[in-house]
């Protein structure tokens, strides 16, 4: 084993080898095969090569393989979330400028060659002290306080029943909840516009009913809005919900009952407190989306409507002041993340093992 | 058999017209087409510790959650102290339940779990935490008051349990396999514990079990259950000594079953003709005639082997020495007979230096004609 083992190794490092001089060669076209076999399968091999490489350098430098399962998705984060975010924030430090791109560079060289770094907190400070963007902020946070409030009351009563119906039907059940998302959403929003219109489902039944004379405004208004989020949020209110309720052993609800708990004060002192990660998921997946939502404002809500989203589109389509908007971006994201990152210090504080 | 003298007043159930604080009448379960109680008709007296005992799925469980007010009976009565439970819910009860999975709320510490149920009844927070840590010290597990139950190990959560079910001071405790997720030793110091509780405190308790040697400990009286419907009721001794059925004897311990046809009657002994053992005489039984077909019970322990023929046993048998199990206390021996039938038999080890019967011995099994039980179903 012991001497068998550095010749599998060399060998192994050659077949690496030539694996790579084969990709190189490929790529090369220096092999004669047909150009439309040969793309596809040079890309192919190039990968093979790219992962066994890697594989030989964390060897060589002693890095466990298990670090290659999570470099995927770390690569991913990485090039779509944190190099974004750093681009966002650098420009954000930038003043507006009539240019491609629409920013100032982060450094200039002055007429005597020296050298400075341009870059400050006004933007930051602009938001603070315009009033448009701190009404939008707390509108935001208002509409998606009030959607998440909604979606809760409305989604822990299904939760709960599909969590408490024999087998068949809960299958039955979770996938009705699951079944929108077969519709793209743009879509199932405009639907909404249907019903909601001045001559719409809605206005239309209510008015052959005789329950109305005059048709309902309710399109363009922050009542469309909180329908069009509450409605396409709550399955992500529904879901964690019923993870936690499902696991909710009988013989607690029982043994409340046993000890002389009513009903009601069964479910507030058993069932409410064991069901509150499922709540606090639940509101989370409502709440983070709905702050920045855009396109539901934009198509159901009306011009009064204010929310970040919009803002932020203005800011970069409408007034293509790229610094102030990816200052409105980041302001954002801390405005969410914080809360978050408190919850979750909470929640790991507290979990029993 | 003699039973052991206790007053009277211990054991209601020997005087007609005591009055029974549980009585439960004809009940029947269905879920569905499946009849999992079968009108099953018990009276259980104070004070008792009363064992419903059967194997799994024999409806030991659902008439104990009748009990409780989890499950409504289909058909019958249950009365507590002379009440009608037909519609009175599981929270207006007069009983607590120990459940089998115990059932502490994960999120509540060991405290908090144990006043819950005074908390319910609208005592303060003061008095019930102080009746809580009272109760605590009773379970020894007073300075466990802030834990949380997944802190705990299994007996600890056992005793919590306990300690929850009976704060609220029940008529009547339901216990459901309490002891069920223990090992072996920790249980056995259980169920004494679980008797001094008892005894203490003077409550009445239901446990359900299917474990016969934790039902023959705890029990002072054993319900014996099979298939919806309870076969036997009586002291521990009873049941083990005179069972009713085959089904009794073989559930309770361990029996060799002998099936045989009655002989002609005779003045003090009757003879039972077996193809296993031959002729054997048994105690006379009331109601048997000539011809009926009926079994024989045989304990392994009344069995008693040796190497010569035993001097004026009517009832002796020949076999060959199988095989011995030493357990220490006992040894087991398998003995095959003439005919290759093969009998379980108990010799207990007196004496540290005897030579003991082994493999491939050619022994004498006898036993006294009193101790054969005659079964008839």
């Amino acid at each position: 084993m012991s001497a068998a083992a550095p010749v599998w190794a060399m060998s192994r490092r050659g077949a690496v080898l030539a694996l790579a001089a084969l990709a190189v060669l490929l790529r090369m076209d220096v092999l004669p095969i047909a150009a439309d076999a040969g793309a596809p399968l040079s890309l192919l091999v190039a990968a093979a090569a790219l992962l066994f490489l890697a594989v030989e350098l964390g060897d060589w430098l002693g890095i466990s393989r298990r670090w290659l399962v999570i470099a995927v998705p770390m690569l991913w984060l990485f090039v779509f979330f944190l190099v974004p975010f750093i681009v966002l924030g650098r420009i954000s430090l930038a003043e507006p400028m009539i240019a491609r791109p629409p920013y100032s560079p982060l450094w200039e060289r002055g007429p005597d060659g020296s050298f400075n770094i341009i870059a400050s907190f006004e933007n930051f400070q602009f938001l603070y002290e315009d009033a448009l963007y701190r009404n939008a902020y707390l509108s935001s946070i208002r509409v998606a306080g009030i959607s998440t409030i909604f979606a809760l009351l409305i989604g822990y009563p299904i939760a709960y029943y599909i969590a408490r119906s024999p087998e068949p039907r809960r299958s039955v059940l979770l996938l009705l909840v699951i079944l929108p998302f077969w519709t793209s959403f743009l879509l199932r929003v405009y639907a909404w516009i249907g019903f909601l219109r001045r001559d719409g489902v809605i206005n239309n039944i209510l008015s052959w009913l005789g329950v109305i004379d005059e048709p309902l405004v309710m399109m363009q208004t922050d009542f469309a809005v909180y329908i069009g989020i509450v409605y396409t949020y709550l399955p992500f209110m529904i879901l964690p919900l019923y993870a936690t309720l499902v696991k909710l052993d009988d013989s607690l609800l029982e043994a409340a009952g046993d000890l002389g708990a009513s009903p009601t004060v069964t479910f507030l002192t058993v069932t409410l407190p064991l069901s509150l990660p499922g709540i606090v998921a639940g509101s989370m997946l409502v709440f983070i989306p709905a702050i920045g939502e855009y396109v539901i404002p934009a198509l159901l809500g009306g011009p009064d409507t204010l929310m970040i989203g919009r803002v932020l589109w203005d800011e970069f389509f409408s007034s293509r002041d790229w610094p102030v908007a990816s200052a409105v971006a980041i302001v954002m994201l801390v405005l969410v993340v914080v809360p978050i990152m408190w919850l979750q210090a909470v929640q790991n504080r507290e979990a029993p093992k | 058999m003699t039973t052991p003298a206790i007053a009277a007043d211990t054991r209601p159930w020997t005087d007609p017209d005591a009055q029974p604080f549980i009585s439960i009448r004809h009940i029947t379960k269905r879920f569905g087409d499946v009849e999992a109680v079968k009108d099953i008709s018990l009276d259980i007296y104070r004070g008792e510790l009363f064992c419903l005992l059967g194997g799994s799925g024999c409806g030991k469980s659902t008439l104990l959650r009748m009990l409780a007010g989890f499950e409504a009976p289909s058909e019958g009565q249950i009365l507590i102290d002379g009440q009608d439970m037909a519609h009175v819910p599981a929270d207006k009860r007069p009983t607590n339940m120990m459940f089998q999975s115990y059932a502490l709320f994960p999120h509540m510490s060991v405290e908090k779990n144990v006043a819950y149920g005074l908390l319910r009844e609208g005592k303060s927070k003061a008095e019930a935490y102080a009746s809580a840590a009272e109760m605590l010290k009773l379970v020894k597990l007073g300075s466990f008051a802030k834990r949380k139950p997944h802190q705990l190990s299994g007996g600890q959560r056992q005793r919590v349990a306990l300690a929850r079910a009976l704060i609220k001071k029940p008529k009547l405790l339901l216990l459901d396999e309490p002891l069920g997720a223990l090992d072996k030793k920790l249980r056995e110091e259980t169920q004494f514990e679980l008797i001094r509780i008892q005894e203490t405190l003077g409550v009445t308790f239901i446990v359900v079990t299917h474990d016969q040697d934790e039902a023959m400990t705890l029990a002072t009286r054993i319900g014996v259950m099979d298939n919806g419907v309870i076969q036997q009721v009586g002291e521990p001794r009873e049941i083990y000594e005179t069972p009713n059925s085959r089904y009794v004897a073989d559930f309770i311990g361990s029996v060799n079953l002998f099936e045989g046809v009655v002989g002609p009657a005779a003045p003090d002994l009757m003879r039972v003709e077996t193809t296993d053992l031959g002729a054997v005489s048994v105690p006379p039984v009331k109601g048997l005639t000539q011809g009926q077909t009926v079994w024989l019970a045989l304990r392994p322990e009344r069995i008693t082997l040796t190497r010569n023929a035993p001097d004026g046993v009517p009832n002796a048998v020949q076999g060959l020495v199988e095989d011995v199990g030493y357990v220490g206390h006992m040894s087991a021996y398998r003995v095959r007979l003439a005919n290759g039938r093969v009998i379980r038999v108990t010799q207990s080890n007196r004496l540290r230096d005897e030579d003991p019967i082994s493999w491939d011995e050619h022994i004498h099994a006898s036993w006294n004609a009193s101790v054969v039980r005659v079964l008839t179903q």
